[in-house]
């Protein structure tokens, strides 16, 4: 995550000291991420070098120093916010390296090991969901946070389901496609990608 | 205390080489006011499962036991009046009946165990309130939306005295929203103490009970273990 360009987004609204920034980030993630105070200054320093922002006129470094977005930063935030994360090519996923590693183990049980790992992703997502119970904590920047991390759990249970029920076809010798090279996105291909 | 418990059951469909076994040795017990999830992929005994703790069907071997009460032990009838009298189902294509209006759907079980129609009524209209939706009561199925059907067949499962919630992928149809909302209907129906099972095969539905059991080719192969605190995963979060 950006704190930079939340920092752009926050004093987009109006200019801001450093402590407010800090309170309405962590508020405006549901209080999911907290922040340090020297993080805040420090990120505000760059962007001021960066000419993205403009603090006071002021000999004053502490909680009272203002600052304000500049038309520079106001079309840098703009970007981001338009700008797609890097989805193009899988992550090195360690639950999926795990799995296929599994697979050239002799004697080993990969559906047990699918098990344990499906296991642990429903109890950490029994836990996200006891949060969505406790309505006095339950605003809708905390609803959205929860839901990401919600949906990212299921994701990875969605794939060890798939995964064990395609194992246990080809452990039946039912027809399996032959693997097939794993193009990347016409697109999205990177320089030096294999074609 | 357990409320519904199933012991040592085995479920065995067709004869010799035609044989299936459905569900092999399954011990489960649910307590009242718990809510428990049975996950497994299609064909994994989890319908058969809940229909045999429904007493809608009878184990090949091994005991239900329903509010103390053996299944085995009952006559027909007697299994008929503990399943209006006590347990209350919910089934992915909501099963309402399309000549009945929601208030009638959710009355008809009280009025068939022999509540006073305009007393079944009341009830139903309760019910109907509890979920909002009290402004559909005159509604037929076929006028609601699915998520409003599957409230009106959430309401007639927990209608009256009933202990025992059993349901079968009943978000299955839904969007995300309306299966949140079917979950915390059902969740609340525990709190009031009920107790649940709800089958399926989706992990974000699963993850509203408070304990998940793990089917597998009929067998269960693992559990959750309590959930210790849910404030956990935000501590774990590293700062930014």
């Amino acid at each position: 995550m950006s704190v930079r360009h939340a920092m752009l987004a926050l004093l987009s609204e109006r200019p801001k000291y450093g402590l407010q920034l800090r309170q309405e980030f962590e508020s405006r993630t549901g209080d999911v991420w907290p922040l340090n105070v020297g993080q805040v200054y420090t990120t505000l320093q760059r962007l001021e070098r960066d000419g993205l922002v403009e603090s006071d006129d002021t000999s004053d470094e502490g909680p009272k120093k203002g600052f304000r977005i500049t038309a520079e930063g106001q079309t840098e935030l703009n970007n981001w916010l338009r700008t797609p994360p890097d989805l193009s090519s899988p992550p090195r996923d360690e639950l999926v390296i795990k799995i296929l590693v599994a697979l050239g183990l002799p004697g080993l049980d990969v559906h047990e090991v699918i098990q344990v790992h499906r296991r642990y992703l429903v109890e950490v997502m029994q836990q996200w969901t006891r949060l969505k119970e406790d309505d006095t904590r339950f605003d809708l920047n905390f609803a959205l946070v929860v839901d990401a991390e919600i949906f990212r759990l299921d994701s990875l249970i969605r794939w060890l389901d798939t995964a064990d029920g395609r194992l246990k076809r080809a452990a039946a010798g039912a027809d399996v496609p032959a693997p097939q090279p794993f193009p990347l996105p016409k697109a999205r291909r990177k320089a030096g990608a294999p074609q | 205390m357990s409320y519904l418990e199933l012991r040592d059951i085995s479920k065995v469909y067709g004869e010799e080489a035609a044989e299936v076994h459905a569900l092999h040795r399954i011990d489960l017990s649910v307590d009242a006011g718990s809510l428990v999830a049975v996950m497994g992929a299609s064909g994994s005994g989890k319908s058969t499962l809940l229909t045999i703790a429904g007493s809608l069907e009878d184990p090949t071997s091994g005991e239900v036991y329903v509010g103390g009460r053996s299944l085995s032990s009952l006559s027909r009838n007697g299994k008929a009046q503990l399943r209006r009298q006590s347990i209350g189902y919910v089934f992915q294509d909501y099963n309402l009946l399309a000549g009945l209006s929601a208030m009638e759907n959710v009355s008809l079980p009280l009025e068939l165990d022999g509540v006073a129609a305009r007393k079944a009524q009341s009830a139903a209209l309760t019910a109907l309130g509890d979920f909002g939706l009290e402004d559909r009561a005159s509604h037929y199925p076929d006028m609601l939306s699915g998520g409003e059907r599957q409230r009106v067949a959430i309401a007639r499962a927990v209608v009256g005295e009933r202990r025992l919630l059993l349901a079968d992928e009943p978000s299955g149809a839904l969007d995300s929203t309306n299966a949140e909302v079917v979950m915390r209907l059902i969740l609340a129906a525990c709190h009031r103490g009920m107790a649940a099972v709800v089958v399926t095969h989706d992990a974000q539905l699963a993850a509203w009970a408070d304990r998940v059991v793990f089917l597998r080719d009929g067998r269960i192969v693992d559990q959750t273990l309590p959930i210790d605190g849910s404030e956990a995963v935000l501590a774990d979060l590293p700062n930014q």
